[in-house]
């Protein structure tokens, strides 16, 4: 395989991460947690055999998308090695993420990679100046030579978000609105020179009109600084915005997962059908008329044998309760669905209603 | 059908003093509004711009700082009109739930987490009506069992729900009295598209059903246009622009509107989009003039000194500019 080595990756990685290896590789990726209630227990698969591959030679936007309880902040956990994995390969640059030091995580696999969280004003304590973060990152990752030096460098950082360290020097998070602070955190997360951000919802608390300042960002920090980003969100217009590819994710299961135009543009999966349509629209005629079934409790579909969908699945056929669909290329994205499976008997393909939870 | 609750130049400040700083943050500002009897009027507008402050106003669920320096709200409930000011605390509580009813955000702190849910409902019911424990089951297993919920939500805790589940479960017990006058303060927020859709569903059936009348408060114009009959948008303590639906989401004429408007992100077209510049004005020295001015496109001098008013510029569409005024030449005061 031919790999185009980019500036970032031009020096020699001291830490023995490969420059030809991906940025990012997840394969079979399992996260099991046990759940114990008296002596029974039960084991519940926050993440479902997963497999995502991030080049290192073409910086791009991952969109994760799926409802709440689907595994996609376990999932980010996983890469930000902030959760360990139960099964399958997990690798930064061909290292181990698992078998890191905590020495070297600090002072190599965290200045690589970096998150940015949901909530910035969780994020920082109140009780700080949100500039003292800046200043601390910046020299514990010694970016800096000296103190002296830090105030150029970090205004320099805060420029690529938007802001000026005259804007924010001495204020408390309290005094910044919350698109500000949100940029501090991503600016925070920025002055390590990171490969690959990892960020967990993070315009969900913020205005539509807020949301569109943030998302842009990501699309210049790809184009101008070589950043790839994980962009977790249950926004699909802004995942279809900014997104170069996507994963659909329910359940622990990726159902769904290719380039977004195709993925979001003509969705294969019903449960992708069902979360396009639920995208509320602006225009008048695009109003819903048709009602949906939601899930009832989480843990049920979470526990169910076969399609986790088919409880709720407009196309649900008698295979779907009992097997696991198999991940299919079809249409140039995969998807988990027996409905683009070739290799079932169509005779098997028989449609029932759905049956009740 | 006529108007059930109404805002007369309405002024509501939050005034603290502090180490003999008094500071006055002018939430609320000369608000005039005419809700009708079974309409859905949705309000809308950036975080900071007043549209929570407004609703505990309308709800009359409101203490000190926050204070009404100005204007009355007069409610209209059984043929009786009733300035909520005048009002007593007891007429007040009565009139709560039974007839004015609140959907608030955060379903997770609003039901105990210690009682099931049909315990929940019975807590509630009986503190209104003189009901038996059997009698408020059979009442929430009708209403839940109308609604579209499932049974076995009843003995359940909680914390065993997802979240949509428990957000219905939040409208069911707001309405469960059905109430005349609904108001919702970010119903949907924080959930995902999918469980949005169901909740957005169930308040619409709520409403039609009893022909109630919902206020509704959320920045997702999305929702707005799939629920509301009529919007109302806020800008930094004042109303801009108020009209139908249709009108505002496809010929919108404040700038401000059409920058909220332009920015959400669609399924149709990847091109950029740009964010609404700068940020809502704070509030205790809110900017003279127009107090969009600093972020308006269309910016004139007269934006800086004068505050327009709000005027009609065609039947039922208001619009406080004074861009769109001149435009116009000549149009009449609104409520005149």
């Amino acid at each position: 395989m031919e790999v185009t080595v980019s500036t970032r990756d031009s020096q020699s990685e001291p830490h023995g991460g490969r420059v030809d290896a991906p940025l990012l590789q997840i394969e079979n990726l399992t996260k099991v947690f046990h759940i114990r209630q008296g002596f029974a227990s039960q084991d519940f698969h926050a993440v479902d055999n997963a497999s995502i591959v991030i080049d290192s030679d073409k910086p791009e936007i991952f969109a994760v998308v799926g409802e709440s309880g689907s595994g996609k902040t376990t999932l980010a956990k996983m890469v930000l090695g902030m959760e360990s994995s139960s099964e399958g390969i997990l690798r930064y640059k061909n290292r181990v993420i698992n078998d890191i030091s905590r020495k070297e995580m600090k002072t190599w696999f965290y200045r690589e990679v970096q998150p940015v969280f949901q909530d910035p004003f969780a994020a920082f304590s109140p009780l700080k100046r949100i500039d003292s973060y800046l200043y601390e990152t910046a020299q514990n990752y010694k970016m800096v030579a000296n103190k002296k030096e830090a105030p150029r460098y970090i205004n320099e950082v805060l420029s690529e978000v938007g802001l000026t360290l005259a804007e924010i020097a001495g204020r408390y998070p309290n005094e910044l609105s919350g698109g500000q602070a949100q940029r501090v955190a991503i600016a925070r997360a920025l002055i390590t020179k990171p490969s690959l951000i990892v960020a967990d919802e993070p315009v969900s608390m913020l205005d539509a009109s807020l949301r569109m300042s943030i998302v842009n960002m990501f699309r210049k920090l790809k184009e101008d600084n070589n950043v790839s980003v994980i962009y977790i969100t249950h926004d699909l217009a802004t995942a279809y915005y900014t997104g170069d590819r996507i994963a659909v994710m329910l359940r622990g299961w990726i159902v769904e997962m290719g380039p977004t135009e195709r993925v979001l543009g003509n969705p294969l999966h019903p449960y992708t059908q069902n979360l396009k349509t639920s995208i509320p629209s602006i225009k008048s005629e695009e109003a819903w008329d048709e009602k949906i079934d939601l899930a009832v409790i989480e843990t049920d579909e979470y526990t169910r044998t076969g399609c986790k969908f088919a409880g709720r699945c407009p196309a649900v056929m008698d295979i779907c309760h009992d097997n696991v669909p198999p991940s299919v290329i079809h249409e140039g994205r995969t998807v988990k669905c027996f409905l683009y499976d070739e290799t079932v008997d169509p005779a098997k393909k028989t449609y029932l209603t759905p049956a009740a939870t | 059908m006529g108007t059930i609750i109404e805002t007369n130049n309405l002024r509501a400040y939050y005034i603290t003093k502090a180490y003999g700083v008094e500071r006055t943050v002018k939430a609320v500002d000369d608000i005039t509004l005419r809700i009708q009897e079974g309409e859905v009027y949705g309000i809308a507008g950036e975080s900071g711009c007043g549209k929570s402050t407004l609703l505990r106003i309308l709800l009359g669920a409101y203490q000190p700082p926050l204070t009404v320096v100005g204007g009355e709200v007069i409610y209209h409930l059984d043929g009786e009109e009733m300035n909520a000011a005048d009002m007593s605390d007891e007429q007040q509580r009565d009139l709560k739930w039974r007839t004015i009813s609140y959907i608030p955000q955060g379903s997770m702190h609003v039901l105990n987490p210690v009682r099931r849910i049909r315990d929940t409902f019975h807590d509630f019911i009986s503190a209104h009506r003189d009901v038996t424990k059997k009698e408020s089951f059979q009442l929430t297993a009708e209403y839940l069992r109308d609604l579209g919920l499932p049974e076995k939500v009843m003995a359940s805790y909680p914390h065993q729900l997802s979240g949509g589940m428990r957000q219905r479960v939040t409208i069911a017990l707001a309405t469960i009295l059905w109430p005349k006058l609904i108001f919702a303060d970010e119903p949907t927020t924080a959930l995902d598209v999918v469980v949005q859709r169901g909740v957005i569903q169930m308040l619409k059936d709520v409403q039609q059903k009893e022909g109630s009348t919902l206020v509704l408060i959320t920045h997702d114009i999305g929702v707005h246009a799939n629920l509301a009959d009529r919007i109302g948008i806020l800008y930094a303590g004042k109303l801009v622009e108020e009209s139908d639906t249709k009108t505002i989401l496809e010929s919108p004429r404040h700038p401000y509107t059409r920058y909220l408007i332009e920015s959400l992100p669609s399924l149709d077209s990847r091109e950029e989009r740009l964010a609404i510049p700068g940020r809502p004005p704070a509030l205790d020295r809110p900017p003279s003039g127009c107090r969009f001015h600093e972020r308006c496109p269309l910016a004139k001098d007269v934006c800086k000194t004068i505050e327009p008013e709000l005027i009609e510029i065609e039947p039922k569409h208001f619009t406080a500019c004074h861009v769109v005024e001149e435009e116009l030449n000549g149009g009449h005061s609104v409520y005149a």
